[in-house]
């Protein structure tokens, strides 16, 4: 388990950066080493459900080809969009061979073919938790922290079965985390709930509509901070509440990190890696009241 | 978006599309409306999850042709994995955009999005969108 190839995706070398350095700092931490794949491309986000069209996989399967070229049959992602559409794509192509077939004789020019069932993708929630608790435990600072986090799940993580890192309606794998770096995770109703994904691009007042359920769920229930580990997710709670905000001054806001993040302040890696200006929200005021800056 | 008809005059073949496309028939539902109760969106669509399989169901397209809906789908699966009698919704409404995006209709045109705005997302969101919404 001390080894796993890694796929970033196209949002983690931009606006996910917070993410990807701290995860990758805290995978060092704990001993894991990743390596990067080589001349990666799109995942082709999101799955698609249409049953005809197999050019829709063939992003995907192009990426899990790769992982196989790097020799290692675990491949680590940290977006949930990349999760899901990876782990869909294989579980699709491997129901039935004639799609591997034609869509491996499309991609020609590649040396290596995917059948669909040779990697393994799993998420980095899915790794935090092979690692375990105690051990996490052990990893952290342990100074006292009454940061009371949000962890904020979002869709694609948990549906569909076949691929969920958890159970669909009631998990509790970032609480569990986030209890053993010593923050204190906070019960939200709609912390399954869909941020409405990718109409923030052309139907951004649906998105708003979502966040400010989300956000208020979460204030609600006396949350200082949110937690996820989707950069949709994070644009769609982050930078749609700075929107509202401008337009209404009483809106009240709440800053949304990475789970990561949190996770390497905890763990005394320090806040170095991290790059505050890439929040709507300026998460720092309450980190800093909380001890944790 | 100017124009948020599913299925405007559907034809038989893209009727019957709908079957291959999505891998199953809607007969199984009995419209409990699981779905509904749990899309994040439904507010936002003129007929909701469970009457636009209702619909399907019953071939009343020229309703189903007016509505929102599969526009406003945000493809949470919270309806398929909620359905006790294992119907893909979500699968559903991807059929239905897929029958008007193969008549070569984008709806998402990418230069009609504020520059700024759009320099703004992350690209995730971008190329999500692209994927349901173009061909």
């Amino acid at each position: 388990m001390d080894s796993l190839s890694y796929y970033p995706g196209c949002t983690l070398k931009t606006k996910a950066a917070n993410f990807e350095r701290t995860a990758l700092a805290v995978m060092r931490h704990a001993g894991i080493e990743l390596t990067e794949l080589k001349e990666w491309t799109c995942c082709g986000a999101t799955f698609s459900l249409a049953c005809d069209n197999l050019m829709y996989q063939v992003a995907p399967i192009r990426t899990l080809i790769r992982a196989r070229e790097s020799g290692n049959s675990r491949l680590l992602t940290l977006c949930s969009m990349c999760y899901n559409t990876l782990r869909r794509a294989a579980l699709f192509v491997r129901a039935d061979e004639k799609r591997a077939e034609a869509i491996n004789r499309l991609m020609d020019l590649e040396e290596t073919e995917c059948r669909g069932d040779e990697i393994d993708v799993v998420h980095i929630l899915n790794v935090l938790d092979e690692i375990g608790e105690t051990r996490i435990r052990e990893l952290t600072d342990t100074s006292p922290c009454d940061l009371r986090v949000a962890p904020y799940y979002g869709c694609l993580l948990l549906r569909p079965r076949e691929i969920a890192v958890d159970k669909m309606e009631d998990p509790d794998i970032m609480e569990r985390i986030l209890a053993a770096v010593g923050c204190a995770p906070v019960y939200f109703p709609f912390r399954n709930e869909c941020c409405s994904a990718y109409h923030v691009v052309a139907r951004r007042a649906i998105t708003e509509d979502r966040m400010r359920k989300i956000v208020e769920s979460a204030l609600k229930n006396d949350a200082d901070v949110i937690a996820v580990s989707c950069p949709l997710c994070s644009y769609n709670l982050d930078a749609v509440q700075q929107q509202v905000r401008a337009r209404d001054a009483g809106f009240r806001t709440l800053p949304v990190l990475y789970l990561t993040q949190l996770m390497a302040l905890r763990m005394g890696l320090g806040a170095q890696g991290q790059d505050f200006a890439l929040h709507y929200v300026d998460p720092r005021p309450v980190l800093k009241r909380k001890g944790l800056l | 978006m100017d124009d948020d008809r599913a299925a405007q005059d559907m034809t038989p073949a893209e009727r019957d599309s709908l079957a291959e496309i999505s891998g199953q028939c809607f007969s199984a539902c009995y419209q409990c409306g699981n779905c509904s109760a749990g899309c994040p969106v439904r507010e936002s669509m003129d007929l909701p999850p469970h009457v636009a399989i209702r619909c399907l169901q019953l071939g009343c397209l020229g309703e189903l042709a007016t509505a929102n809906t599969p526009w406003i789908c945000a493809s949470c699966q919270g309806c398929s994995v909620r359905c006790p009698r294992g119907v893909d919704i979500a699968g559903a409404m991807e059929a239905l955009r897929q029958v008007v995006l193969r008549r070569t209709t984008d709806r998402l045109v990418l230069h009609e999005i504020d520059k700024e705005a759009l320099a703004d997302l992350p690209q995730l969101a971008v190329v999500g969108a692209t994927r349901k919404f173009t061909i």
